[in-house]
């Protein structure tokens, strides 16, 4: 495996995990990046997902998000603010934040918008207000699609965070974006590797999540979807 | 802006955004029906899929260099391997969609197993599956530029080169592109599914974006 080799000669070097552009600080500045942008775009889609799923209001709205958003070139969107915002951060945190957007905003939907009418009728049979309901109910039965979209959007925000690199930002898309402009393979393999590493530990940590998360009653059958 | 590369960038955009999608649909039919027929085998098939997906598409590119160089091959296997992620259960979901009586008509028509296949349930299952295309083509296209950072050329160049000229123009000229060229390959698909399925409702209230039959899919089709 030659990519392998590549990406273990240069990770094996001792000075790679020293210093500023040392390999812990890169990771620790791609977690802050992804966490941040994540926790943005959470706050957004996540109460609007609710919102929209409840009262059934803007759904066409969502499902044409869902399909514009993959049509949006990353990069466009990246070079596009880097050069009309400068070095400013919110040239690589709003399209972190607009990327990540979509699943969550999908997904909240699609769970809260699928509760059963029955379980919503008992609901309501029981004397619950709408926000009872809401919290008690529907945001449960959801779980498992709202930390889906979690998941997807945390792997689009990994993702761009590393192509951000690209108009300047930190993290491990340094050492692809760098490595690819001198022409030293090993950097840019060592890069890689541990963009995929992330990307499979990102998805590990959601499974975990749902786990925590998710009520149990509902948890078998999460599993099978 | 230098206009004269417009048409060749847009046939190398078009390119690698069609050609995942096709290899990946000859990829999926075969896979989606031996896991219609093999029902425990498409839990593991999909496992394997969603890991896929989530892998960044730029850190596939550069693993696959040592082996495929700075070509479009490169670009075209991780997509292809993304769009799979849309296309399987797309496939699975077409073929569990045909009715029970239709199958079991098929049958008493005389049909065998591959005449039904062919002849009825894969017909039945157009839509679907090319709901699950137009995902895969449009987010193929659009993770396509990102070959121009490792220099598979594409409409991705006229991003690069205003970016790095701070020439605003050219970056919105090129993304307009990449969204125009992705709007008109799913034009093009819905225009295919039309004339696949003369006998659905030509005239609908409004031609809805078509939902994949699977949320979680739909927001599949590959990772930057």
């Amino acid at each position: 495996m030659k990519f392998f080799s590549y990406a273990w000669d240069w990770l094996t070097v001792p000075a790679q995990w020293h210093g500023s552009g040392g390999i812990p600080v890169r990771i620790l500045e791609q977690l802050y990046y992804t966490g941040l942008a994540l926790l943005i775009a959470a706050l957004i889609a996540i109460p609007l997902g609710i919102l929209i799923g409840h009262s059934g209001r803007g759904a066409v709205a969502v499902v044409n998000l869902a399909n514009a958003w993959r049509a949006i070139p990353t990069l466009g969107l990246l070079t596009l603010l880097a050069v009309t915002l400068g070095f400013s951060p919110l040239a690589w945190l709003i399209p972190l934040v607009v990327l990540g957007i979509p699943p969550i905003l999908v997904n909240t939907y699609e769970g809260v918008a699928g509760v059963e009418p029955e379980l919503k009728d008992a609901a309501r049979g029981m004397g619950m207000t709408s926000w009872q309901q809401v919290r008690k109910v529907e945001v449960p039965v959801a779980s498992p699609l709202i930390i889906l979209g979690l998941r997807t959007g945390a792997i689009f925000v990994v993702a761009t965070a590393t192509i951000a690199a690209y108009i300047g930002l930190g993290g491990l898309g340094r050492y692809i974006i760098d490595g690819l402009a001198t022409d030293n393979y090993g950097e840019v393999a060592g890069g890689a590797f541990f963009v995929v590493l992330l990307a499979l530990a990102v998805q590990a940590l959601f499974v975990g999540v749902r786990r925590l998360a998710v009520p149990a009653g509902l948890r078998q059958q999460a599993s099978q979807t | 802006m230098d206009w004269s590369q417009v048409p060749t960038l847009t046939w190398e955009s078009a390119k690698l955004g069609i050609l995942p999608a096709l290899f990946g649909l000859i990829i999926s039919v075969p896979l989606g029906i031996v896991c219609v027929r093999f029902r425990w085998l498409y839990g593991p098939v999909l496992s394997v899929t969603s890991v896929l997906y989530a892998l960044p598409s730029l850190a596939l590119f550069i693993v696959l260099i040592p082996y495929t160089g700075l070509t479009d091959t490169t670009v075209i296997i991780p997509l292809t391997l993304f769009s799979l992620c849309v296309l399987v259960p797309n496939v699975v979901d077409g073929l569990r969609s045909v009715p029970e009586p239709v199958r079991q008509a098929a049958t008493a028509m005389g049909f065998g197993t591959m005449r039904r296949l062919a002849r009825v349930e894969l017909p039945i299952s157009v839509p679907i599956v090319i709901a699950g295309l137009r995902v895969a083509v449009v987010s193929s296209i659009s993770l396509a530029t990102l070959g121009q950072l490792i220099g598979v050329s594409s409409l991705g160049y006229l991003l690069i080169d205003g970016y790095q000229r701070a020439f605003l123009t050219e970056i919105l000229v090129g993304g307009g592109l990449i969204i125009a060229l992705a709007l008109v390959c799913d034009l093009i698909l819905v225009l295919v599914r039309r004339l696949l399925t003369p006998w659905r409702p030509r005239r609908r209230r409004r031609e809805l974006p078509e939902v994949v039959a699977d949320p979680v899919a739909a927001l599949a089709g590959g990772t930057q």
